[in-house]
């Protein structure tokens, strides 16, 4: 009896003693800042000799009279809506060709995965120059067919597509990295049932790849969303949120708030709205998701 | 396989799959057409244009690269060594300890999933501000170092090693740090690959915290010095920018194009769980 209380006593000692070194990591780079912008989005940002003080809801009022703000959310949606369904569904369609008998498979593999794995900032410098007025790439081919010059980067009508493709262009092929995990793992003996059954290639595809894939697409479709909140490298190098606030992302305009307005209580705020939209996606996940394909 | 489409089907598939691959593929082309030769050429595709490394040696020249790849290794190898000690030791905690809380912990890891570091920017900048680290190293690296996603793949994989190989070492002796380090690590030696290939290339291109952390040549990474350097120091010589960007892309993409397979092979172990 005491040796057990003993065993157990020392397996609880030993667990968290493991543990320990990562728990304080993450208790100080995640849990304790999501508390304490929680809290600071109540106070005011001091300001010279006036310290912080308790405002209560005023900076989710000033939030919600904030011009700029509405429109980096709504910026943001466009840009998720843009970018996840075209770079999900060619991400499919990669994997399938490089997954079929396609002739040079491993090429095209390589073509496609190559712009994942260069940093975003690179990405955006070669794709800031295509998108230069005058002599950027497209500039050249649009007025060899004498379409008259646009600056792409520097109109609210076009800015926020432009960024759309280059996130499409850096993320397809690494979706389609899940895919083709998930399209290894299926057996090859339904494609032959199938086939006794004489199902066409569209049929095959419709009736069971894509509902096998159902896990893997939820599992991309999350990551994609949380991607689309949080990776803003591109405004910074491209645009800086311009022109006009017409390509500024949610993440873009905390960073704009925080770090050259330095005004870290109204950007407590607006992290929160972050956070929040995060959390409900989290809770859409474990509503949707079949937990057991993924947690084991 | 036995379903294939028609002849006319695979021709068709097989154009459509390599148009995508080559327009996939031409900005790359284009930004290194830019980078090997002169100024003048850099929208103008001549075949016999000169090639030119003198793009890079601008480059080189006008800003502290060597600098910033020294920073950027030596972060990107802090890093991967903090995260696989750490990440290994929770892991093995969550895999084959039953200890007070665990599924709570267990769920508050998970939420590093979710909520990335970067999301939280402005509140770790204050945090680094309070510890006294802003413009070092290990202020870039802290948030990232106990990562979720190490933790997550490594418990998976320490559940699947069968726990009769562990009461074989315990018999013989061993104690629980010798069980870890000897059965546990060797047998999970792929997933250490593919975490830390993942971990590289995520940090060898992470930006905008780094950004946020650093305002110096001594702990600028390669990605934060890029963009400095081509946002302020050029006007808009785009051969240099391209010269350089390609060059602090360089040992990454040849470590890809050497390892591709196992690159590939990693990304996708790293997602299937």
């Amino acid at each position: 009896m005491s040796a057990h209380h003993s065993r157990r006593f020392i397996a609880n000692v030993h667990g968290w003693l493991l543990l320990l070194p990562a728990a304080v990591l993450l208790v100080l780079f995640t849990h304790y800042p999501v508390i304490a912008t929680f809290l600071r989005s109540f106070f005011s940002t001091p300001k010279g000799a006036r310290g912080s003080v308790f405002v209560g809801l005023d900076n989710y009022r000033q939030m919600i009279e904030d011009p700029i703000f509405w429109q980096a959310l709504t910026n943001n949606a466009f840009f998720a809506v843009g970018t996840i369904p075209i770079s999900i569904g060619l991400a499919l369609l990669m994997a399938i060709w490089v997954n079929g008998r396609i002739a040079g498979k491993s090429w095209l593999r390589l073509a496609y995965f190559t712009p994942t794995v260069l940093p975003m900032i690179a990405v955006a410098n070669i794709w800031l120059f295509f998108y230069t007025p005058q002599y950027g790439l497209f500039e050249q081919i649009l007025s060899a067919f004498g379409v008259p010059s646009h600056n792409f980067l520097g109109s609210k009508d076009t800015v926020l597509a432009c960024l759309i493709v280059v996130a499409i262009w850096k993320e397809a092929g690494f979706f389609m990295i899940f895919y083709l995990a998930a399209l290894q793992q299926m057996s090859p003996n339904l494609a032959e049932a199938a086939a006794i059954e004489g199902a066409s290639r569209w049929t095959f595809f419709r009736r069971v790849t894509l509902p096998l894939l159902m896990p893997t697409t939820l599992f991309v479709l999350v990551n994609a969303i949380i991607n689309s909140f949080r990776l803003v490298d591109y405004v910074v190098v491209m645009t800086r949120g311009g022109p006009d606030n017409a390509s500024s992302l949610l993440l873009y305009y905390i960073y704009e708030v925080g770090f050259k307005f330095w005004d870290s209580a109204y950007a407590a705020a607006l992290t929160m709205v972050l956070l929040l939209l995060l959390a409900l996606l989290a809770v859409g996940q474990f509503l949707f998701m079949d937990r057991k394909v993924h947690y084991r | 396989m036995v379903l294939q489409p028609s002849r006319t089907g695979l021709a068709l598939e097989t154009a459509a799959a390599w148009v995508l691959a080559v327009l996939w593929i031409l900005p790359l082309f284009y930004a290194f057409w830019t980078a090997f030769h002169p100024t003048e050429f850099a929208t103008r595709f001549q075949l016999l244009a000169p090639l030119s490394l003198q793009n890079f040696r601008n480059a080189w020249d006008a800003a502290p690269f060597s600098r910033y790849f020294f920073n950027t290794t030596v972060l990107v190898a802090m890093i991967l060594g903090v995260q696989l000690v750490l990440c290994t030791l929770a892991a093995y905690a969550f895999a084959r300890y039953t200890f007070w809380g665990r599924d709570v912990m267990f769920i508050l890891v998970l939420v590093q999933l979710m909520i990335k570091p970067e999301v939280l920017l402005v509140e770790n900048y204050r945090t680094m501000s309070a510890l006294g680290i802003l413009d070092t190293l290990p202020a870039i690296g802290l948030p990232y170092m106990a990562s979720a996603f190490g933790i997550f793949l490594l418990r998976q994989t320490f559940k699947t090693i069968p726990s009769e190989l562990e009461d074989a070492a315990r018999v013989e002796g061993a104690n629980a740090l010798q069980i870890l380090l000897k059965v546990y690590v060797p047998l999970a030696k792929p997933v250490y690959l593919a975490f830390a290939l993942v971990s590289v290339s995520f940090h060898w291109n992470n930006f905008l915290w780094p950004l946020v952390v650093t305002n110096s040549v001594h702990s600028r990474p390669l990605t934060v010095g890029l963009q400095v350097f081509s946002s302020v120091d050029q006007g808009i010589d785009w051969s240099i920018i391209t010269a350089a960007t390609i060059m602090t892309t360089a040992p990454l993409l040849i470590a890809f194009l050497l390892f591709q397979r196992q690159f590939v092979q990693s990304f996708m172990r790293a997602g299937i769980r």
